[in-house]
């Protein structure tokens, strides 16, 4: 019997704020211990919380992009429970009234439109961070740093509408790409700032029951979201093929070993008994202010792939790879702007800039060679000041100095000779050296003339116009091809 | 009419709260809980049809916060009062938490 796996995932996305949700202490990553905290963010007696507006625009935004409703009143709730890296004892979240709701996420997959519903996107606190290992009494010690703790996040939940692991990671890598368009989320998996948590389940195929789920947490990249949900999908269908049934339970995705571990079951979970916030008013959100966030959105990524493709003609394959992140479609409009024509500026984009970029360890945003500077390149290669492959060497020598194309065409005499006298000339010495070659050719043996060409070229130290030397030379050599 | 409130309730409740509670005062909070469900009962039973829920009695949002970095405390100043916390390292210190 065929199953099928069922997948729903929680992301965890820290808002790009300066200071934490709750207080003004820095969201800054790596300072030293405990130096970004105050008496708000210890849970200290009596100190209480005032939200950051900045986070509260930002979850909208994220809202906004996943099609969400954001509902005009939220309330904060206290979810109780204990752990060393949660001083109050609670952490401030959302739970029966969430910031924003029943949205969903539409993207292309080759040729058809994939959905994935979005539940609900709320606003809550980061916990601490504890510290097991690396101490002489780490045995019996655990230590904790509360830098962490309050800084903002958004939890963002989905609808269980992902079928298989690859399918996972992509629509995870998707919803990643948009935090990032958006300025919402720094994107950095290794620092924590964005964390998933999947759902998962196994049924027969076709189906409309859902199977027991374990949740499985601790998957902080595309390739362990990936190869947990893979390991967990066959754990499960192997335990049902058994005769065993799947217990609803907390698994840890262990990266050593590439499988999930039990954590704790579902059974002895925590009753978290939320209530709502009382030391929070409600969040108020009146149309003025959503409807400002709403017309300062940028275009989103599908909307400007499928600009690149009708309005700038490109292929489906260019137009994916330039939309990949917010600075490199930028990129690509500023030089398509500036005068370069789009196909060609893709192609030195995925080309010479992608290898330029990637030699250098640089990103888009801090490239060597500026969009307008690229542009102005490829339009000396478009007026036949220089041939494209002498392009490369300029351009090369643009990452070098910072200088542009025009200026190093210039010092260094690298235009293209199109001249038809300075050309005839130089073919005419060719003809009277080649004798052999050119009797060949009149015998019909074509690529004798790919041999005069490459002559002519070489005496004019690669500088004359190629395709002017093959239309000048089939001429003098009596036009027409061999053999008529 | 008393909703009652047995003692392994008593016990799962004190469980989540950590706490532990001798046979005497499962006895006792178990009574005492009930009362006070005894009053939300009584509280449930009235009408609040077309009454908006209130979360709280705060309704207007001026009071957010600019996102404005302020000076945070000083560490050892934060660490001062916590048992056993490392001031060489700057972390506060509790025992073991997992395996």
């Amino acid at each position: 019997m065929p199953f099928e796996a069922v997948i729903g995932l929680e992301i965890h996305a820290q808002l790009q704020t300066a200071s934490k949700i709750f207080c003004g202490c820095s969201t800054v990553f790596g300072a030293p211990p405990n130096t970004h905290v105050c008496p708000v963010c210890l849970g200290f007696p009596g100190a209480l919380p005032v939200l950051n507006g900045a986070a509260v625009d930002f979850a909208v935004r994220a809202g906004l992009a996943l099609g969400c409703r954001i509902n005009d009143r939220s309330i904060f709730a206290r979810k109780n429970y204990f752990y060393p890296d949660l001083p109050k004892g609670y952490q401030i979240s959302q739970y029966e009234l969430p910031l924003a709701s029943q949205g969903a996420l539409e993207y292309t997959v080759g040729d058809g439109i994939r959905r994935v519903g979005i539940t609900r996107v709320h606003l809550e606190e980061d916990a601490g961070k504890s510290l097991h290992e690396g101490f002489s009494d780490s045995d019996r010690k655990t230590y904790v740093d509360f830098n962490r703790s309050g800084v903002p996040l958004i939890e963002i939940v989905t609808e269980p509408d992902l079928r298989s692991a690859p399918e996972a990671a992509a629509f995870f890598a998707r919803l990643r790409a948009i935090l990032v368009w958006l300025g919402v989320n720094d994107g950095n998996m290794e620092e924590g700032s964005l964390r998933c948590d999947a759902n998962v389940s196994v049924r027969p195929a076709g189906s409309g029951a859902f199977g027991t789920k374990a949740e499985v947490k601790n998957l902080n990249s595309f390739r362990f979201l990936q190869k947990a949900l893979e390991y967990e999908i066959d754990r499960q269908i192997e335990l049902l093929r058994e005769g065993g049934r799947v217990r609803q339970e907390t698994r840890l995705f262990d990266a050593a070993s590439g499988g999930t571990v039990s954590m704790r079951s579902k059974e002895e979970a925590h009753d978290y008994r939320y209530f709502p916030e009382p030391d929070l008013p409600p969040v108020v959100l009146d149309a003025d202010r959503v409807d400002a966030l709403r017309r300062a959105m940028p275009e989103l990524p599908d909307a400007r792939r499928r600009r690149f493709i009708e309005q700038h003609a490109l292929p489906e394959y260019d137009a994916g790879h330039l939309t990949e992140s917010r600075a490199l479609a930028d990129y690509f409009e500023q030089a398509v702007a500036a005068g370069g024509s789009p196909k060609m500026v893709s192609n030195w984009m995925m080309g010479e800039l992608a290898r330029a970029l990637n030699d250098n360890g640089r990103e888009i945003s801090d490239a060597p060679v500026t969009a307008a500077r690229l542009a102005s390149l490829l339009q000396l290669i478009d007026r036949g000041t220089i041939s494209g492959a002498m392009a490369k060497g300029v351009f090369e020598k643009m990452c070098a100095s910072g200088r542009d194309a025009a200026e190093i065409v210039e010092a260094e005499g690298l235009s293209q000779i199109d001249d038809e006298a300075q050309i005839l000339e130089r073919i005419t010495s060719v003809l009277s050296e080649h004798a052999d070659a050119v009797a060949q050719f009149r015998a019909g043996k074509a690529a004798a003339l790919g041999f005069l060409v490459g002559q002519v070229m070489k005496a004019t130290a690669g500088k004359a116009n190629p395709r002017r030397v093959n239309e000048l030379l089939k001429r003098e050599l009596g036009g027409g091809s061999p053999g008529t | 009419m008393p909703v009652g409130f047995s003692r392994s309730e008593v016990q799962a409740i004190a469980a989540l709260a950590n706490l532990e509670l001798d046979e005497s005062e499962l006895d006792l909070f178990a009574r005492q809980l009930g009362e006070v469900l005894d009053y939300a009962t009584q509280v449930q039973n009235i009408d609040t049809t077309g009454v908006p829920p209130t979360a709280s009695l705060g309704v207007r949002h001026e009071a957010d916060r600019a996102d404005l970095v302020q000076p945070s405390l000083d560490r050892d100043l934060a660490l001062s009062n916590a048992p056993d916390a490392s001031l060489e390292a700057g972390l506060f210190k509790v025992p073991r938490v997992i395996g």
